[in-house]
């Protein structure tokens, strides 16, 4: 079998370090090997930042190329445009659709650009947006984000639900696993 | 079930197996976290030194106590450590002692892309490299057995993508081995010329030794394959050797320094084309080559930048799938400083002072990027305030008045402080800048010596920088809120008016702080009285955008520290709740 790559995109400090730590226990608890890669450091601070998280029966490289994504998680809409080509043909995009401007923008040396969901529409990928904090507002707690994510993620790999809301469950803080299992299923029946 | 692990959790797990007992380091992406996951073992007495050359003392000194001691640190701390680890390749060791130095090729968080593995045959020092989580952990427990058997401060080489990778880890137990007798021997740890001269024959002994001992295995495999293709690799280019030409034999070095030539050469023998696979610097091929070996290597790629299974794969002449082509056009998105980070007000003012600023390694490097664009230069920990002093020397001191050194609280301590003390001695004319925000901001937050607080969180002696300071001979010192612009203003211009040595220390903690953080503020907010001038825009705050309808605040990223309030001339910008 075919291992699963997924990549995650975002801003620096938007939390994507939880959701490929969630995606990792799913696939340990499915017996499959996993590698994750994550960047620290400089590019934490406010940067476009990536993650990638590779299952199956065997897996060496943790990184993930061009065209070779199943799924791409993305947190930010700019950053679901830049890492686009990363997905392969027929692959999915979950995208969040929040804006952020990157300083260029703030300064004015460069504008944000328009239309990025119809721009990512035209390419040979699915592409799923999500207001996934609309949806954490609605299970109770802005930073559930990401488990919104997930849960629209789950949906989308036809994975096992309950299988998925264990990973989240084991993994996030134990008072804030209920307002988290929540957010999951709001994210999982609204892909 | 195995555990996910990060590599250098995995380093860190393997140290405490192997019954490590002490562990010093200064934190350095992409090595921190190893240190960061020692100190939750509460058997192992672990520190955060003031710099890498004290990490190694210390380990060095528990070694000759008789314990398993380990220090870590990035590719460029093995820089300042360079000096004991030298030496210590003469004394050799007496507990365990492991050197952990991760590399970080691509340089995702660092000032160059140095090869440490030139260090292992420089300082004739055995060096083992993993190439996945599980190999972290084995790698390291073997590095400390080692240690002991051949008498010799082992290296351990990460690079970022094995030390932050996660893979399934099997973990066990802790083997404690009791601590060896220390005894009194001069001939091995006092290095003076008489007693050095014997120690370098037991060092090329040693080296000869193990040399010789590697041809055996144990620290290699050989994966069967087509006798077309034979690879010889370590490290993470394994991981991609593996998925770019599956199909091809491959040797897989676990120690890379000293090479088990003999069994190489045999490898060599089998195959028709042998080409070496590693990232960085030919440090395998040119041994081949200097043993006889025909091997490619770097005419296939490059000596930059870090590789992937698809251009290893291209390079052999194999066909890889395209993607598609990456949008062009589209904004980057630099790192920036964090809504309400205390370095903001400092750059605003050295920046509109107009000063040449020389800066120094931490977020505060952030300050060379628009539009706050203040730092001139930036060479390695510690050396702002060397480069000032040499300014002052080529330029004089009119140049002098115009120009200033800024350098974190951590960095200072870390290796500024001899570049301050030689200005006083030399008669410089110099302004430094210490940007004070109580922790080591870059690598994660870790306590620091002016931090009041060790590495478990626990109440230290917090040393006071204006004392540091003063002690090492400067007379002239100010401390300024970074936030309050016009006092901070002020200051500076009155430090670089006075004639020798001046210090700024801008105080303001990092607003990453949890006990900041504990304490929010609400956002600041746009009023009716906004002309739009952009005033506002020229401190580069994430929280501040601006379209066509002038200016907003993005209240989610807003930590209400107020410094755009006071820089707006139509005083338009209101502290949260009282527009």
């Amino acid at each position: 079998m075919k291992n699963t790559r997924i990549l995650i995109t975002g801003v620096g400090g938007q939390g994507t370090l939880l959701t490929s730590r969630i995606l990792g226990r799913v696939a340990q608890m499915r017996g499959m090997d996993v590698k994750l890669s994550e960047v620290h450091g400089m590019s934490q601070r406010g940067g476009s930042v990536v993650t990638y998280v590779t299952l199956g029966e065997k897996v060496y490289s943790p990184l993930i190329e061009p065209g070779q994504a199943d799924f791409m998680l993305t947190f930010e809409q700019l950053e679901a445009l830049r890492y686009a080509h990363m997905v392969a043909p027929g692959g999915h995009i979950i995208v969040n659709t929040q804006r952020i401007s990157p300083m260029p923008v703030v300064t004015g040396a460069a504008a944000y650009p328009e239309g990025i969901l119809e721009t990512l529409a035209a390419k040979p990928v699915h592409i799923h947006p999500v207001d996934a904090l609309a949806m954490a507002m609605e299970a109770g707690n802005p930073k559930t984000v990401n488990t919104a994510m997930i849960g629209a993620l789950a949906r989308w790999m036809q994975s096992d639900k309950e299988l998925f809301l264990e990973a989240v469950r084991t993994c996030v803080p134990e008072k804030t696993r209920a307002v988290n299992e929540k957010a999951f299923l709001i994210g999982w029946e609204h892909p | 079930m195995k555990e996910l692990l990060l590599g250098n959790q995995a380093v860190a797990r393997g140290a405490w197996q192997a019954g490590v007992s002490v562990v010093a380091s200064y934190p350095g992406t992409p090595s921190t976290e190893i240190t960061e996951a020692i100190a939750l073992f509460p058997e192992v007495r672990a520190q955060w030194a003031t710099n890498e050359k004290v990490s190694l003392e210390v380990a060095f000194g528990a070694s000759l106590a008789g314990a398993r001691s380990m220090v870590c640190m990035k590719h460029v701390g093995l820089n300042v450590a360079a000096d004991p680890l030298f030496t210590a390749s003469y004394t050799g060791v007496n507990g365990g002692l492991v050197v952990v130095v991760a590399d970080d090729p691509g340089m995702h968080s660092s000032q160059n892309e140095q090869d440490s593995r030139d260090y292992a045959r420089a300082a004739h020092l055995p060096m083992l490299e993993p190439s996945d989580s599980q190999e972290c952990l084995d790698f390291t427990r073997y590095a400390f057995a080692l240690s002991e058997a051949y008498d010799t401060p082992v290296l351990l080489r990460l690079t970022t993508r094995v030390a932050h990778s996660q893979s399934l880890v099997e973990v066990g137990e802790r083997e404690m081995p009791p601590l060896k007798e220390y005894k009194k021997d001069v001939a091995k740890n006092v290095m003076m010329p008489a007693m050095a001269k014997g120690r370098h024959v037991a060092l090329e002994a040693r080296m000869e030794r193990l040399s010789r001992d590697v041809n055996e295995g144990g620290c290699f495999t050989i994966q069967d394959g087509s006798e077309e293709l034979g690879i010889v690799t370590s490290g993470i280019a394994y991981q991609y050797v593996m998925e770019a030409v599956p199909d091809a034999k491959v040797m897989k070095l676990g120690m890379v320094y000293p090479l088990p030539l003999e069994a190489i050469r045999n490898f060599a023998a089998q195959v028709k084309r042998l080409v070496v696979v590693e990232e960085l610097e030919p440090f395998i091929q040119n041994q081949l080559l200097a043993a006889g070996i025909p091997c490619e290597g770097k005419e296939l790629w490059s000596i930059q930048g870090e590789y992937t299974a698809r251009g290893i794969a291209k390079a052999l002449g194999r066909e890889v799938a395209e993607g598609m082509a990456p949008q062009e056009g589209l904004p980057g998105r630099p790192p920036v400083m964090c809504p309400g980070c205390p370095h903001r007000g400092t750059f605003y003012v050295l920046h509109k002072m107009g000063l040449t600023v020389l800066g120094d390694i931490g977020c505060y490097t952030l300050g060379a990027a628009a539009p706050l664009s203040s730092i001139d230069a930036c060479l390695c920990m510690g050396a702002s305030i060397g480069m000032a002093m040499g300014m002052e020397k080529a330029r004089g001191r009119d140049y002098s008045r115009k120009t200033i050194s800024v350098i974190g609280d951590s960095t200072f301590l870390h290796s500024g402080m001899t570049g301050l003390v030689d200005a006083v001695y030399n008669g410089g004319h110099i302004t430094v800048g210490i940007l004070d925000n109580s922790i080591t901001g870059m690598t994660g937050h870790q306590e620091n010596p002016a931090s009041g607080k060790d590495i478990y969180g626990n109440p230290a002696p917090a040393v006071s920088l204006e004392e540091v300071c003063a002690s090492l001979g400067v007379q002239d010192i100010h401390v300024v809120d970074p936030f309050d612009l016009k006092a901070a203003e002020k200051e500076v211009r009155a430090a670089l008016d006075y004639d020798g040595v001046s210090v700024v220390i801008f105080r303001r903690p990092c607003a990453l702080l949890k006990e900041v953080l504990r304490n929010p503020k609400p956002p600041v907010v746009i009023t009716d009285a906004c002309v739009k001038c952009g005033m506002c825009m020229r401190i580069g705050c994430p929280a501040i955008t601006r379209d066509a309808d002038g200016m907003h605040i993005d209240a989610t990223l807003c930590t209400g520290c107020g410094l755009c309030v006071g820089l707006c001339p139509s005083k338009a910008i209101a502290e949260g709740g009282k527009a």
